[in-house]
């Protein structure tokens, strides 16, 4: 038997982000949300057989009727939530981000976003975030949402990220569409002078070489990448834009018009359509050129693995970010 | 009936091909300590009947024109999948080893590029249905006799997609069409019927124009019957077998689990389930 085998890696659908001995907070969205529906009586919580698994759970036990267990039916969830909404709810539906992107869209962009409606569709396991393959990676979840009309983009880094976006998708009046990331979700950006404001892009940290743009994730990366260059003297400035569409302008053209930086937009995410795209386009709009360079994923069905093996073999562990951006240098 | 081939060990019994399933799927579960093992044993019984009784297919070749189609829709069925593909000669049994590592054929979620005998990539539920009109639909072009089996769990009923090929199986009178319906009472969030409440599940697919049989699924004299019901039974209309499973079924300690749809085992209790499901039956 396997007992004393070492552990196999594993493309289980369900894998922790945090590394080894990393800081985290336990399902920070499910502790958001519940926290803030005793002040908004007019918010529910809505799901499609996957509230255990995207924390909503917490917001369940919190208060149950107030909680709509809608059965594994996306188009359903998305639909019944815009009929909530035009009674008057808030509703937060949650599924994973495939199967909103993928199988709901059309009821998310014409009984949703089409309507304006106060609909806030979170969804766990974001970009490459399972190593279960392409039915639960959702890699191109971004271009697929940017490209509808009204509905608000947010790409959270860590749990204070989630937290703090909660109360703040909630006060938007309109459909938002959230990245979520669930379970032991690590914690990062308490270190920083930061809080989350919808439409904004926060500059953590300042450097003369690189100058990252990111999102999501790949924030917790590109500081880790800009701690272990700073030891080489290179300077890392992290630009970080949690809020994908609309995307925050004059922070980027700032940052991107200081001279002498290398730019690195790096995104978990299809290098199609994404940041990455949208920013290039900004620079382009605006006649700036610097040295360009985009970190993302393949175009390309990914593998199933170990999520660890993934993120090194695409492009987006902290490890393949440093090395590229080294290259680039 | 048809050619009925069990490629391997002829003289095995149905009863014993399931102990193997059930055996196969543990010792893969054990590899890594975690995974979809209630539902493999709760299917084992329905995939011995289906491979060793009712399926036409050559194990050296997965790909013979020839062949049933199975088709799994739901991904993470696969460890049940391959666990019956292993006892069917199909995939060689030295890889079980590898079970969800990274490399391997055998990925947790079952798809159609990575496994031989995998027909289609499951995963995202509800499509599996839809697929399998599609083939249907295309082998009769082809003057093809072969069936179309498809692989439904409970969950899959709550899709809306599933009911529209329902609808679209009995209006193209898809009578090479078998649909076997996993009703282990269990989904991701908890009990089917507190998910979305599905029953009468006989009288719903027989309003949408189907063959209806619903059996205990743990039971292989029924399925053998059920089976040959579904084959031999004259009108052209699309069949469906809703088969009742207990989640675990063999494993007592594992049965009585309330968190069944996603396992997780500690390394010593592995020895525990091996023993828990006996001898192989005589
Ligand atoms: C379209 C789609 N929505 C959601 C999921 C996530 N999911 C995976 S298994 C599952 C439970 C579905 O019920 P069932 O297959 O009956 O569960 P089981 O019997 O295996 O516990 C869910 C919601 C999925 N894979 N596909
Ligand atoms: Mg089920």
């Amino acid at each position: 038997m396997s007992t004393d085998r070492p552990r196999l890696t594993t493309s289980a659908m369900i894998a922790s982000l945090a590394a080894e001995g990393q800081r985290i907070r336990a399902a920070p969205f499910g502790h958001a949300l519940a926290a803030l529906a005793a002040r908004r009586p007019e918010i529910v919580g809505m799901t499609a057989d996957l509230g255990k698994y995207t924390d909503l759970h917490v917001f369940a036990a919190a208060y149950p009727d107030r909680f709509y267990q809608m059965g594994m039916a996306e188009q359903l969830l998305m639909g019944a939530a815009a009929g909530m909404a035009r009674e008057g709810f808030v509703p937060f539906a949650t599924t994973y981000a495939v199967f909103a992107s993928r199988r709901a869209y059309d009821f998310i962009c014409l009984a949703i976003a089409e309507e304006n409606l106060d609909v806030k569709v979170c969804c766990a396991l974001p970009g490459l975030t399972s190593g279960y393959g392409p039915s639960h990676q959702a890699t191109e979840d971004l271009a697929i949402f940017r490209g509808m009309p009204n509905l608000v983009i947010v790409d959270p880094c860590d749990a204070l990220d989630v937290e703090q976006a909660v109360p703040a998708i909630a006060a938007h009046r309109g459909p938002v569409y959230m990245r979520l990331l669930r379970g032991q979700v690590p914690l990062v950006l308490d270190e920083y002078d930061y809080s989350f404001e919808l439409g904004r892009a926060k500059l953590l940290r300042d450097g003369n070489e690189v100058l990252v743009i990111s999102s999501g994730i790949m924030t917790m990366r590109a500081l880790e990448v800009a701690e272990q260059l700073r030891a080489d003297r290179i300077g890392v400035a992290v630009l970080h834009t949690p809020t994908i569409k609309p995307l925050d302008e004059a922070a980027i053209l700032e940052q991107a018009a200081k001279p002498g930086r290398i730019v690195v937009v790096a995104e978990n995410h299809t290098v199609n359509g994404g940041l990455g795209e949208a920013v290039a386009a900004l620079l382009l709009r605006h006649r700036l050129a610097p040295p360009f360079h985009q970190v993302g994923l393949p175009d390309a069905f990914l593998a199933a693995g170990a999520l660890p093996t993934l993120h090194d073999r695409y492009g987006i562990s902290t490890a393949a970010l440093a090395t590229r951006i080294r290259n680039w240098l | 009936m048809a050619e009925a081939v069990a490629p391997v060990r002829p003289n095995v019994s149905l009863a014993q091909r399931a102990w193997r399933i059930r055996h196969n799927a543990l010792r893969m579960a054990a590899v890594q300590g975690q995974g979809y093992i209630a539902q493999a044993l709760g299917i084992a019984d329905v995939l011995a009947v289906a491979y060793f009784h009712a399926l036409r297919y050559r194990a050296d070749d997965p790909h013979w024109e020839g062949r049933d189609r199975f088709l799994l829709s739901t991904g993470h069925y696969a460890i049940a999948l391959y666990a019956a593909l292993i006892e069917a000669g199909i995939i060689p049994e030295q890889e079980l080893e590898t079970y969800g590592s990274d490399a391997s054929r055998l990925p947790m979620s079952g798809m159609a590029s990575y496994t031989p005998g995998m027909e289609i990539s499951g995963g995202s539920l509800g499509q599996g249905l839809t697929i399998a009109v599609g083939m249907a639909l295309g082998l009769r072009r082809k003057n093809s006799d072969a069936l179309i089996v498809n692989l439904l769990s409970d969950g899959e009923l709550n899709e809306g997609a599933t009911w529209e090929a329902a609808m679209s199986a009995a209006h193209w009178r898809l009578d090479r069409l078998i649909a076997l319906v996993d009703v282990n009472s269990q989904q991701a969030d908890g009990p089917s019927q507190q998910m979305l409440g599905f029953e009468p599940l006989a009288a719903k697919w027989q309003a949408f124009g189907w063959h209806v049989q619903r059996i205990d699924g743990n039971d292989i004299a029924a399925l053998v019957a059920a089976f040959d019901a579904a084959r031999s039974h004259a009108q052209p209309s699309p069949r469906v077998i809703l088969c009742d499973t207990r989640m675990a079924r063999g494993v007592g300690f594992l049965e009585q689990r309330e968190k069944a749809h996603f396992i997780r085992v500690a390394a010593d209790e592995w020895q525990s389930a091996l023993g828990a499901l006996g001898e192989m039956p005589a």
